[in-house]
């Protein structure tokens, strides 16, 4: 148990533009995560968006060990990790117990339960217990940060690690281009369950970003957020680079931003560049443009990025998901 | 004198846990436990306990769940058994680790592979180590008695520790017995409502479970072994403060003709009947024999084992679990510790019986004390356990 004091902001009633945020950090400085972390940024901008207390629940991972480390830690939230693969199920059990605690009188307030979890604890080993949460509908926002391989054991592929990325697991050689198989579609999965709110967020877009956590807030149920946390370290890329590695993501479209609410899908920002521009700027692609044998898998790539947007443009169209 | 009711163990477990007033439950079903999440999901259903069932999808989630709802403060419990406490394993250590006084209700069963449903040990000690003081029933009753007081044990504010309830799977689970059970009013007194320091509060926000490095980890692995040793102490003064509402008084151990036997059986759970059963019968004989049944395994009581033991030439360690390939199994390691940091160093002697429901016979336990009364008269033990009832 450690313990930095209380210093909840005056949370805003609504968000119109940057400005209505508040200015103190629930996220306090010093912690030890590497200059130019993705993940640290989705966590301090998630924080910005709350609505009133909230608990946080953090899997095993990145964001856990490196701002945790007793006797220090830098929430300044009531914040809870039990192990990497529990997070949504620690989550469940908070929600339904304040529930009832406040119905039998034993708390007043009201607070919400958020979940900070990398694409490990969420896209792998979590996703039973996610799963389980969304079915059982708990009023839980849970966040994925993907920084797309297993950050904290040093770059091991994930089931969120995309096409032809080089990680420490999937090497590319003679034999292999990088990772072969495609990206794990989560939002697509979360949907499945019939939740009220999903959505995908990126850095590059604070505005979009911390709306659509506090609309996931708001929602009666549980909402999921898939963000894009691009890591200097595992993705080869210099760590002053970060937000404008997740702009591009988005603006190649190889990380849509979009939102499904209550089952209707709309695309919040069109591609505009095209994929080239993205992969040439990290040094986990750069060997699917510089080398001739993995030209064709380059080309698959780009096949399964169209047909994601196809896909997408159809299910917006068609108003049903 | 209470009401008496005819329950099974499960459902004396459950009765217990709805009198308790308990906030949240998440639970797996599991045989032969399931039961008891049937009764407590009817209770929440028909309004006769105000809690949140939680129907998780594991037992992995079933104690993650009551891990984060007892960081709220939330009264909480779970149960489950044999491959399911396996499940948990992982998270057995967190919630001990964490301070969290969740009450968990095992109906012990054995671990496959061959997948089997009744009852043996192995599940229950594969958690020696875990950091959750431990108690087994000897009978239904006891299953019930143990479950009221295990909330007052674990939410002591000296202790703050997980408690695990076992009740041998389908011998108690499924036994069906005349139960003398508290009013709701007695137990409610009994278990009152105590404000938990470190809970995740949004008054007062705290980190629970940072990152323990080399410079502070065995400093928190030294404050849990302080805890279990108040632990200790708690378990039998809540046995004796139950026993002044109930009439039923407990204690870590319970002894039977120790005091001038020279072999003691010792063991746990529904075997403890049958084997004072046969202790009895053979003493009427003037053999002179005696049964140590053990309540409290973790912490393990030491000091009573010491001093109760203190008079016989042969101890029978009779184990319902193996440890393969060990020094010895569980209780006899358990045993061979505890009197080998001691004065006194009367022969052990490893029985191993029950595995996978296997029936322990009072012709089996006859055949056992015959043997160890030799042994005894020898002055040696044999080096390998004896197997009982097994076909060879």
């Amino acid at each position: 148990m450690v313990s930095i004091g209380v210093v909840w902001p005056s949370f805003p009633k609504e968000i119109r533009t940057l400005k209505d945020l508040p200015r103190e950090e629930l996220l306090a400085p010093g912690h030890r995560l590497c200059s130019g972390c993705g993940a640290a940024i989705v966590a301090r901008m998630a924080l910005k968006a709350l609505r009133r207390p909230t608990i946080v629940v953090v899997p095993t991972g990145c964001l856990e060990v490196a701002t945790t480390i007793y006797p220090y830690t830098s929430w300044r939230t009531p914040w809870i990790h039990v192990a990497f693969e529990n997070a949504a199920a620690v989550a469940s059990g908070i929600e339904a117990a304040w529930k009832i605690l406040k119905k039998k009188g034993y708390r007043k307030e009201d607070i919400d339960v958020l979940v900070l979890g990398g694409d490990g604890g969420t896209f792998d080993i979590g996703m039973q217990a996610l799963s389980g949460m969304l079915e059982r509908f708990h009023d839980v926002v849970y966040i994925c940060y993907d920084n797309e391989a297993y950050m904290n054991t040093g770059i091991q592929r994930s089931s969120a690690t995309p096409p032809g990325a080089w990680t420490t697991t999937t090497p590319f050689g003679k034999v292999w281009p990088g990772k072969l198989e495609r990206k794990k579609d989560l939002i697509g999965i979360a949907v499945a369950h019939g939740i009220p709110y999903a959505a995908t967020i990126s850095i590059a877009y604070p505005l979009d970003f911390i709306k659509k956590v506090r609309k996931a807030l708001e929602v009666d149920g549980p909402a999921v957020l898939h963000a894009i946390a691009p890591c200097p370290r595992g993705w080869r890329f210099d760590p002053s680079e970060t937000v404008e590695i997740a702009r591009l993501a988005v603006e190649t479209g190889f990380f849509p931003l979009y939102e499904v609410e209550n089952g209707k899908l709309k695309i919040n920002v069109r591609r505009t560049k095209p994929v080239e521009e993205y992969l040439k700027r990290q040094g986990r692609f750069r060997h699917l443009l510089e080398r001739p044998e993995y030209r064709s898998f380059l080309e698959w790539i780009k096949k399964t990025i169209d047909e994601m947007w196809e896909r997408l443009e159809k299910l917006e169209k068609a108003g049903v998901v | 004198m209470g009401k008496r009711l005819g329950l099974t163990g499960n459902e004396a477990v459950a009765y217990a846990v709805k009198q308790a007033d308990v906030d949240v439950i998440a639970a797996y079903p599991i045989t032969p436990q399931t039961v008891i999440v049937e009764r407590l999901s009817e209770y929440v259903a028909n309004g006769e306990l105000d809690a949140a069932f939680v129907p998780v999808e594991s037992e992995h989630s079933a104690l993650s769940t009551v891990v984060g709802a007892a960081a709220t403060g939330a009264r909480v419990f779970t149960a489950t058994c044999s491959q399911g406490l396996a499940l948990m394993w992982e998270i057995l250590y967190i919630a001990s680790a964490l301070r969290l006084p969740i009450v968990m209700s095992i109906a012990a069963r054995a671990l496959s592979a061959p997948i089997n449903i009744h009852c043996d040990y192995s599940d229950v000690m594969g958690t020696r180590d875990a950091g959750w003081i431990t108690l087994f029933a000897e009978n239904v009753q006891e299953a019930y008695d143990n479950i009221v007081q295990a909330f007052r044990i674990a939410e002591d504010p000296e202790v703050l520790l997980p408690v695990m309830c076992v009740h041998d799977g389908f011998i108690l689970s499924h036994c069906l017995e005349v139960v003398e059970v508290l009013e709701d009013e007695q137990v409610r007194n009994f278990l009152p409502r105590r404000d938990r320091p470190n809970v995740l509060d949004p008054s007062k926000p705290i980190t629970l479970g940072p990152v323990g490095l080399p410079d502070s980890y065995m400093e928190f692995k030294r404050q849990q072994d302080e805890a279990m040793k108040v632990a200790y102490r708690k378990v039998k003064e809540v046995g004796k403060l139950f026993g002044e509402l109930s009439g039923r008084y407990y204690d870590v151990v319970h002894a039977f003709g120790v005091e001038d036997a020279d072999v003691v059986a010792v063991c746990m759970g529904s075997a403890a009947g049958t084997t004072r059963y046969v202790a009895r019968k053979l003493r009427e004989k003037g053999l002179k024999v005696g049964v140590l049944k053990i309540r409290m395994f973790r912490p393990f009581p030491k000091n009573e084992v010491r001093e109760l033991l203190k008079g016989a030439k042969l101890v029978i360690a009779m184990d319902r679990a193996t440890s393969l390939g060990g020094a010895g199994h569980p209780l006899q390691m358990e045993l061979a510790t505890t009197f080998y940091t001691w004065r006194q160093k009367p022969l052990i002697m490893s029985v191993v019986y029950g595995l996978g429901g296997r029936d322990l016979t009072p012709m089996d336990i006859e055949r056992m004390f015959n043997i160890a009364l030799e042994y005894a008269k020898k002055g040696e033990v044999p080096e390998e356990a004896l197997w009982l009832g097994l076909r060879e």
